[in-house]
């Protein structure tokens, strides 16, 4: 009777293991709570003095302890759309190349090396943007695009080196290898049989890619490339190296600005009282923006894998 | 006939695009390649030409000649090796639980929450360890930058041991549970063992994920160019990550030579790293496939 009882439930030692298993699963549960409480929490302070129009107070000035986000919200997103409007062609170009075009040896090697391109670390991007990039961007990139677009708001003034215009390539550097992979496993996931019935009807491989892959891919596309915009939006070190950090609500990209990232990591260590509240406040800002963006590019991309998977796109 | 002109010419516009579609994909890698190069050929030709021995047996200077960055290299491995030990039982235990036991909606949850941790911005981590463990003990210290960068670890090392550990066939988990063998036995003696490597290579990619995060460090071990405090728990630390920033923006040409010079030991580590993730789930991968 026993022995049956045991049968069933299986082993003491096994239902033990399934419970430590489950503590070890859950604790991601925890940490994620941990962190929403935290920073609800250690913001309160910053929270209470200014309310809600922190949020669109543009004011940031530390002597009269006056603060609001909108430089920082202005500052992040716009970086990060730069980022992405260089990055996401490029990455859907070298997926495309990949998935489409190149053999398996090609891909293979590109593959490592868009890898190797997200390994280095992000201060390594801020020092080179900062002395390398900078610099090359003020003697041949940007005296053209001047002379082209010098008469709209966005490329005015004088470039001086690390401004927005230098942090948004970087970023989109440092995006590249998120939407490229993202969208390459998207792309590969299209079914063969979209592919040879437009070849079959005679399509060249640009216009298979166009009317066949690219309508059954392009939620997952998209999300690839707002998953982009998300990592663009929380990256620190390179930005913070580079932006320049002044709170202003800048209208040419040749100026200086800051994110909410780069003000977090650039003021914190000399934070206190009523800014050390600011900061976290800024950083549940941030949090909430991130959050937001990666939601929706998982639920695009989580789109794509529920269509049919034969040959009659639904 | 003039219908098999307009649509021969019609053919080699078509044509046309496509060629031109096939070189824009090629220009679209290239540009990929281009500041990877770069990147990396800069950091060698700089870094080389600060290292000496003075930059691996010496502290940091802000005057003279800057010294070197001994604190940080034992910093890093000291604040790296504590997250690992940390990380790695946490992240491969939940990834087992959502590969054996998360064909739920608890499972389903824990997964989301995974995916969307990783896309928190480490940052935001570091504010998260700044109030749970430097305000909570009353200081900067190197346990406190090891657990930002353990909760960095966790997600990573979760999703990857989960998919490595779905890829084992369930014939031969059948196998073993078919010998009498008891479910966790089962798991920890057959299951694992046969996606080691790919866990292993999990573990070493969310490794050297960590080894150059900066950010989440800056607000909890400070940094500091004297020899890095003792005690784990108390006084602060500094990692060749935070050297990098932290040197980088002196004045004086000399203090940023180091900083490249640590960027260059910071580079070969990570790719290091990643390179032997690769070559380990190469060499092993393939028994994850029955």
């Amino acid at each position: 009777m026993n022995l049956l009882k045991q049968l069933r439930r299986g082993h003491t030692s096994d239902t033990i293991f399934a419970v430590i298993a489950l503590l070890f699963g859950l604790s991601i549960l925890v940490i994620m709570g941990g962190i929403i409480v935290q920073l609800w929490l250690q913001s309160s302070e910053a929270r209470s003095e200014f309310g809600w129009s922190f949020l669109w107070s543009a004011a940031w000035s530390p002597p009269n302890d006056e603060y609001g986000a909108l430089t920082f919200i202005y500052g992040t997103l716009v970086t990060a759309f730069m980022a992405v409007v260089l990055a996401g062609p490029v990455g859907v170009g070298i997926a495309a190349y990949l998935v489409e075009i190149a053999p398996v040896r090609v891909n293979q090697i590109v593959g490592f090396i868009v890898e190797l391109l997200a390994a280095i670390p992000s201060i390594v991007y801020g020092l080179w943007g900062f002395f390398t990039l900078a610099p090359f961007l003020g003697d041949w990139v940007v005296p053209p695009l001047q002379a082209v677009l010098g008469w709209t708001p966005l490329f005015s003034g004088t470039f001086f080196g690390p401004t927005v215009f230098t942090s948004g390539i970087v970023l989109a550097i440092m995006i590249l290898p998120t939407v490229a992979a993202v969208s390459r496993d998207v792309i590969r996931a299209v079914p063969r049989d979209q592919r040879e019935g437009m070849l079959a009807l005679g399509a060249t491989r640009w216009e298979m890619f166009r009317y066949a892959v690219l309508p059954y891919a392009g939620s997952g596309v998209l999300g690839a490339i707002i998953l982009g915009l998300g990592r663009a939006a929380g990256e620190t070190m390179a930005v913070t190296f580079i932006i320049g950090n002044v709170p202003q609500l800048f209208y040419s990209l040749f100026d200086q600005g800051a994110t909410l990232a780069s003000i977090i990591a650039g003021q914190f260590p000399e934070a206190g009282g009523i800014l050390l509240s600011v900061l976290i406040e800024l950083g549940m800002v941030l949090f909430i923006i991130t959050i937001l963006i990666n939601i929706s590019a998982r639920f695009m991309v989580a789109l794509l894998s529920k269509r049919p998977t034969g040959g009659v796109r639904a | 006939m003039s219908n098999l002109l307009q649509t021969s010419s019609r053919y080699r516009r078509r044509k046309f695009v496509d060629r031109a579609m096939t070189v824009l994909a090629y220009a679209c890698t290239m540009l990929a390649i281009v500041p990877l190069a770069w990147i990396i050929i800069y950091v060698i030709i700089k870094g080389l030409g600060a290292w000496d021995v003075q930059f691996f047996t010496q502290l940091p200077q802000l005057f003279g000649d800057g010294g070197g960055v001994r604190n940080g290299i034992v910093g890093t491995l000291e604040i790296v090796g504590l997250a690992t030990l940390m990380g790695v039982p946490v992240g491969v235990m939940a990834g087992i639980y959502l590969a054996e036991y998360g064909d739920n909606r608890l499972g389903s949850l824990i997964r989301f929450m995974a995916d969307t941790l990783t896309g928190v911005p480490s940052i935001v981590v570091g504010l998260f360890a700044f109030g749970v463990v430097v305000a909570a003990t009353g200081g900067f210290s190197a346990f406190a930058g090891a657990v930002s960068l353990a909760i960095l670890m966790i997600p990573v090392i979760t999703r990857t041991t989960e998919e490595i550990v779905r890829l084992v066939p369930n014939s031969i988990r059948e196998a073993s549970l078919g010998l009498g063998v008891s479910r966790w036995k089962t798991i920890m003696r057959v299951v694992v063992p046969t996606a080691l490597s790919g866990i292993l290579t999990g573990v070493l990619l969310a490794v050297a994920r960590v080894a150059g995060e900066t950010a989440p460090l800056i607000l909890t071990i400070l940094g500091t160019n004297f020899p890095i405090s003792r005690n784990l728990f108390n006084g602060p630390s500094t990692t060749l990550s935070l050297q990098i920033y932290q040197l980088g923006r002196q004045p004086s040409p000399q203090v940023v030579e180091v900083a490249w010079g640590a960027a260059l030991l910071l580079v070969l580590m990570v790719l290091g790293i990643s390179i032997a993730a690769r070559l380990i789930f190469k060499g092993q991968g393939i028994s994850a496939r029955g």
